[in-house]
């Protein structure tokens, strides 16, 4: 009956002996997952079909394990996502047998909530809080688990695990919850809810490393591969897709490009790279000179962008 | 990978942001647009340096007033390690966060300005890297280029910090001390030319040299119950996994444990991390147990070892931080969240305020302000299983969550 592991090649879990001592960020992240159904009623999993939301998936399957992962998924979808990225969302979801809601952003738009941005750098970044908002209120969730970082920006830096959201979604962050220990506090009203963060103390790195030594399959465009694409701002943009804005005087040239973050595509970017495995990705990450939202555009427009976003009710 | 958690606390004068910020460009782990973003912000604030503390400072507030004023977490690594930095103010209106800061800590850096050697901030630190039992404490004494690399200088502060050494509490703990320019980077990943006197690590040598497992735990194992997985499913018909992360001590297959609070006898059949079974897991674990018997065990529930009984009462006295700008009153009404237990308590006493310098206690006056920090005594609506804080941190440590905003309150570690 029992299956010992004599040798681990993990380089983050070691067995020796059959003796278990976990990956600390690995344990942390199954921890709160475990706090999060154990404290809420109506929990669910954000998933964008990127890597975070991947590596958190494949952190909720071995929480539950031997029992399916007990909540749905929820994808709030910009319109604007890479095929590819949704072609692996659906195969994931019929693999798990979980259930998956999508809520769309063109709804709102066309329900004239939300007004599309316009011009060079418009994109549908922003336009999803609104969505993600009425989805929440919609199904009554008390618990969003997301897989934001604190290491990816700097107001992010200060997000706790558990960070309490009021009616409106808006983050309070001068008066956060201090949390200590292991110890996090699941107590809210009703109409307030909690955004959950299993993998914030994992870095870039980290999650790269864990997807290799998981063998965790991600989608294609996290590999190198040949894309028409144009430049600007030194930025390299794909142009095979009408949704990412091109000027008429923007060249299209074909690079062998990979992305780093799969976002909107209208305001994600992708690198030269010819890491085409993801041995040569994590490599790649290592050696890396720029952060890894340097390629968000969204991130540029202020040096308090993103924190004016959250206060908002932005993930 | 090894991962070890460091807690910082210091204002902006005492140049923490840059010692920081001079850890993570040494260690390579500043990325070009990083850089360059504070290159840029140096140069408009007509800087004639790079300001690191840019790096680490995060919310708009702190930048406006150019102090730290929550918990920022900050991410390095070396081949060896990864570091996470809980960075907190140093003033004591902002005790709390520093309190916050430590709990998740194994290594506390205290900052001296070479300058102004220890001072009343000083004290503090240390009051809450004692406190908290934080088992690895390194001095750094920064700003070295201000008193032109003077060993003299250095010896002073060292004796210093060392007679307040003499105040703790805590005798296992590992005091170092390291010379430092954060500024012109002495000491800090590279050694210092300008102060060939020291012979010493640098701070980055020292970091390197920690152990992140080692803990002052005594080896008592606890197993807080977090919840039971039941699939229900047709090749797990009958599988009744309990889920929990492993604390004070291991776990092995065999080991005959009892349930708190039923006081239940048992012995665990099984470890499993994911699909897999382990013949023993060690503290930190998160994992999934299963008994040889058909037990009664929920959320709250506790399993350990049948000769380590924990204390089990309805009736505590801790040492709490107060967190909350609604002041802690005698007679007032409480939840307790220990370990996966929340129990509506009763504040019976606040019995005194400490002082965080060593000096000690003085009357409480039945109430405790934020910042504050003062024993108590606590009356549960149910028993908790626990032992002192100095025993097993983890179960000798709680929050106090308020019954009507649901704010986190307080901490405690208990007596």
């Amino acid at each position: 009956m029992n299956n010992i592991l004599q040798e681990i090649e993990q380089p983050k879990t070691n067995a020796q002996e059959g003796v278990l001592t976990m990956n600390a960020l690995e344990s942390e992240a199954i921890y709160i997952f475990r706090e999060v159904v154990a404290q809420f009623e109506r929990p669910v999993l954000l998933f964008s079909g990127g890597k975070d939301s991947i590596t958190l998936v494949r952190l909720a399957q071995k929480a539950f394990w031997p029992a399916k992962i007990p909540f749905p998924l929820m994808h709030i979808d910009t319109g604007h996502n890479f095929p590819e990225t949704i072609a692996f969302r659906d195969k994931l979801v019929e693999e798990l047998g979980v259930e998956l809601i999508v809520r769309n952003v063109q709804d709102a738009i066309n329900q004239g909530k939300v007004i599309e941005e316009t011009g060079k750098y418009a994109s549908r970044n922003m336009l999803q809080t609104t969505t993600l908002l009425d989805a929440i209120e919609e199904f009554k969730f008390d618990a969003c688990i997301g897989g934001a970082r604190r290491d990816e920006e700097k107001a992010r830096a200060k997000e706790r695990v558990f960070s309490v959201r009021d009616d409106f979604g808006q983050w309070d962050e001068k008066n956060q919850r201090p949390e200590l220990f292991d110890l996090l506090n699941g107590k809210i009203d009703l109409g307030q809810n909690v955004r959950v963060f299993p993998i914030s103390n994992w870095t870039e790195l980290d999650v790269w490393s864990y997807i290799e030594s998981e063998e965790i399959e991600i989608p294609s465009i996290y590999f190198a591969h040949q894309r028409s694409v144009f430049l600007r701002d030194g930025l390299i943009w794909s142009a095979e897709d009408e949704v990412v804005f091109r000027a008429e005087d923007e060249v299209v040239e074909e690079r062998i490009v990979r992305f780093r973050t799969v976002g909107d595509m209208s305001c994600t970017a992708a690198v030269e790279s010819n890491a085409d495995t993801i041995q040569k990705v994590v490599a790649e990450i290592r050696d890396s000179k720029i952060s890894e939202r340097g390629a968000r555009i969204d991130d540029k427009r202020s040096e308090a962008a993103m924190e004016k976003r959250k206060q908002q009710g932005y993930f | 990978m090894d991962v070890l958690k460091i807690a910082t606390a210091g204002s902006v004068d005492d140049g923490k942001s840059t010692l920081i910020g001079r850890l993570l460009y040494d260690t390579k782990s500043l990325t070009d647009d990083k850089l360059e973003a504070i290159k840029k912000s140096s140069e408009k604030k007509g800087y004639d340096y790079l300001d690191f503390s840019l790096a680490t400072d995060g919310l708009v507030a702190e930048r406006e007033q150019g102090i730290t004023i929550d918990v920022a977490h900050i991410y390095f690594s070396t081949p060896r390690k990864s570091y996470i930095i809980a960075d907190t103010p140093g003033h004591i209106e902002y005790t709390r966060n520093m309190v916050t800061g430590a709990s998740t800590s194994q290594v506390a850096l205290i900052l001296i300005d070479a300058r102004k050697g220890v001072i009343e901030q000083t004290y503090r630190h240390f009051f809450i890297n004692n406190l908290l039992r934080i088992k690895e404490v390194i001095v750094v004494v920064n700003k070295m280029d201000l008193v032109d690399y003077a060993e003299e200088v250095f010896e002073d502060i060292k004796a210093n910090f060392e007679k307040l050494n003499t105040n703790s509490t805590y005798d296992e703990q590992n005091v170092s001390y390291v010379p430092v320019s954060a500024l012109n980077g002495d000491n800090v990943a590279n050694k210092s030319e300008a102060m060939s006197w020291y012979d010493g690590e640098t701070v980055l040598e020292r970091l390197e040299k920690i152990d992140s497992v080692t803990s002052n735990d005594i080896d008592f194992v606890r197993f807080p119950i977090q919840s039971v997985i039941r699939p229900k499913t047709e090749q797990f018909h009958d599988f009744r996994g309990f889920t929990g992360k492993i604390y004070g001590g291991s776990l092995k297959i065999g080991d005959e444990i009892t349930v708190l609070p039923s006081l239940t006898k048992s012995k665990i059949k099984e470890i499993y991390f994911y699909d897999k079974v382990f013949d023993r897991a060690s503290p930190g674990s998160s994992v999934t147990i299963t008994l040889e018997d058909e037990v009664n065990v929920t959320r709250g529930d506790m399993l350990v070892k049948n000769d380590q009984l924990p204390i089990v009462n309805k009736e505590i006295s801790a040492t709490v931080c107060w967190m909350d700008n609604k002041q802690l009153r005698a007679g007032s009404k409480y939840f307790v969240q220990h370990n996966t237990n929340r129990v509506l308590s009763k504040i019976s006493a606040v019995k005194n305020t400490i002082t965080t310098d060593f000096s000690g206690s003085r009357p409480s006056e039945g109430k405790l302000d934020l910042n504050e920090i003062g024993e108590i005594d606590i009356k549960l609506s149910k028993p908790i299983f626990y032992d002192s804080f100095v025993a097993n941190k983890a179960n000798g440590s709680f929050i106090l969550i308020d019954e009507q905003t649901n704010a986190t309150a307080g901490v405690g570690f208990i007596n």
